[in-house]
């Protein structure tokens, strides 16, 4: 095997990263606007509302003053470890995108191209790789910044990420047992043709998911890494310009992918509810529905992107030790508890 | 040289690097984030040979779980490079020695075995339906003792830490 290369597939793919990572920032930038709006609205007032139309412009204003902001890297601080903690934040919040299926088929120019980076079959754990990484961008830059508060905040944080992805994994681990595959495409094409998303077949299942993953983006009511009121300003109070922007948007990107992973996994992905997509194919022709199937998809995550805004205005933080004992004392067995009642249906299903 | 066999030696510079930066950083938390470098460079040799539910366990539970036990605990210690004890120099020849009669040994049981190449692509054993079938048929009851040895660790360490 030489040099030899499918050029053709290279473009192919390097194109779709580029429009997916795109698309996710541009989503991103646009959530912290969706953000203030709709905190806006839950508390009675407006929102931002100067830059540009509805504020719209506001996104680019805030990118441009964190940009123009001055650097500051502590005397005291590990160099190189500060730099590099934003750095994987923001590498661990967007290599998630790649397993996610954004749409079924496209025709171009008689080359079929499927709309996910990659498809590998071990997808659901890939997701879970990434997440665990995704601590390190946390304690890294809590502890390089040389600050007590980062230190504990940093702390706080990785405890929290690690105990939430126990529940995570077990309550994922029951709608395994359902689909008997780890490819993420599998998943959604089981829904798609069967009909039933697996929220249906998985309800304590998604709740679970739902829970850990509010932890595992540090949303409220689970944000205590950056508690104000007991840390200061969390894991990134030493960091000034685009790397605390860094640090505030990986957030962002997180709850966007999550949100992804959600609908894919439990809400269908793709799958146009109470419509047959095959049948629409045929006579729709199968690109307009693969688009149809991927706006459905972005309508879905931009539901659960507002959820986790309502939740964030809506209910008050958590105390650290509440925290724990939710993680640990309820929603483990919990999810434990759902675990083994799917595998005794199944068994008795089969039977 | 085909793409397979420079990522196999990008990888191994990779792993061996790490490995060595592991041993001379006078950091122990610059150590730990090498470590962790070894392990991405271990699981990448690991897809090489068609493993991708191997690479991405040993990502998850060794750089994703354990590791992080590890920087808690020399985060919160504050083992800095000038907390670190002088070490003796009798310790510093006796920790040579023991560690190369152990690279010893290891040549020495490793120089006749026989010179079998590793799969590269072609073996499908690490990918995970293989894997489950052969864990669950033929390594059933080892596989089984070995998760209630887990399950008495795990309760052992939940009496630990009750203990006031």
């Amino acid at each position: 095997m030489m040099l030899a290369v499918d050029f053709a597939l290279m473009l192919e793919k390097f194109l779709l990263i580029v429009v997916i990572i795109m698309g996710s920032l541009v989503i991103a930038m646009y959530a912290t606007y969706a953000e203030r709006k709709v905190a806006g609205i839950l508390q009675d007032r407006r929102g931002p509302n100067r830059a540009g139309p509805f504020g719209l412009l506001q996104p680019v204003a805030d990118g441009v003053k964190l940009f123009m902001k001055e650097e500051i890297i502590p005397l005291t601080s590990s160099k190189w470890l500060f730099i590099l903690g934003p750095c994987l934040a923001m590498v661990t919040a967007m290599m998630t995108s790649a397993v996610i299926p954004w749409g079924s088929k496209i025709e171009i120019a008689g080359r079929t191209v499927d709309l996910q980076i990659a498809d590998i079959n071990i997808g659901v754990l890939y997701i879970f790789g990434v997440v665990s990484m995704g601590v390190y961008g946390i304690m890294i830059g809590g502890w390089a910044s040389n600050n007590k508060f980062s230190l504990i905040a940093a702390v706080r944080g990785a405890s929290q990420i690690i105990s939430y992805e126990l529940a995570m994994g077990l309550s994922l681990i029951a709608l395994l047992m359902l689909t008997g595959s780890l490819s993420m495409k599998t998943i959604v094409e089981q829904q798609v043709s069967s009909g039933i998303w697996n929220v249906l077949l998985q309800p304590l299942g998604f709740l679970i998911f739902l829970i850990c993953a509010f932890a595992e983006c540090n949303r409220t009511p689970f944000d205590l890494p950056e508690a104000e009121n007991e840390l200061n300003f969390g894991y990134h109070q030493e960091y000034s310009s685009m790397k605390l922007g860094f640090y505030l948007f990986a957030e962002y990107i997180n709850m966007f992918i999550s949100s992804a992973v959600m609908a894919t996994l439990y809400f269908g992905g793709y799958d146009i509810p109470f419509v047959n997509e095959a049948n629409l194919a045929q006579s729709w022709g199968e690109n307009l529905v693969t688009v149809l199937g991927s706006v459905t998809l972005l309508l879905k995550v931009a539901f659960f992107l507002f959820f986790f805004m309502w939740v964030r205005w809506t209910i008050p933080r958590f105390r650290y030790d509440q925290l724990m004992d939710l993680g640990w004392k309820k929603l483990i067995p919990l999810a434990l508890a759902n675990m083994l009642i799917t595998g005794a249906v199944i068994l008795w299903l089969n039977k | 040289m085909s793409i397979t066999e420079i990522l196999f030696w990008f990888l191994t510079a990779l792993a061996l690097l790490s490995a060595l930066m592991v041993v001379f950083s006078k950091n122990p938390v610059h150590s730990v984030l090498w470590l962790i470098a070894v392990f991405f460079a271990i699981s990448g040799h690991y897809i090489i040979l068609n493993a991708q539910f191997l690479a991405i366990v040993n990502l998850i539970v060794y750089a994703g779980a354990i590791m992080v036990l590890f920087l808690f605990v020399i985060m919160l210690m504050n083992l800095n490079a000038e907390t670190e004890p002088q070490k003796n120099r009798w310790l510093w020849w006796a920790g040579t020695i023991a560690g190369g009669s152990l690279m010893l040994v290891i040549i020495a049981a490793l120089k006749n075995t026989e010179n079998q190449m590793a799969q590269i692509k072609g073996g499908d054993i690490g990918l995970i339906q293989n894997l489950g079938k052969v864990l669950f048929n033929d390594y059933v009851l080892p596989f089984e003792i070995s998760s209630v040895l887990f399950l008495s660790a795990m309760v052992g360490a939940v009496v630990i830490g009750k203990k006031d």
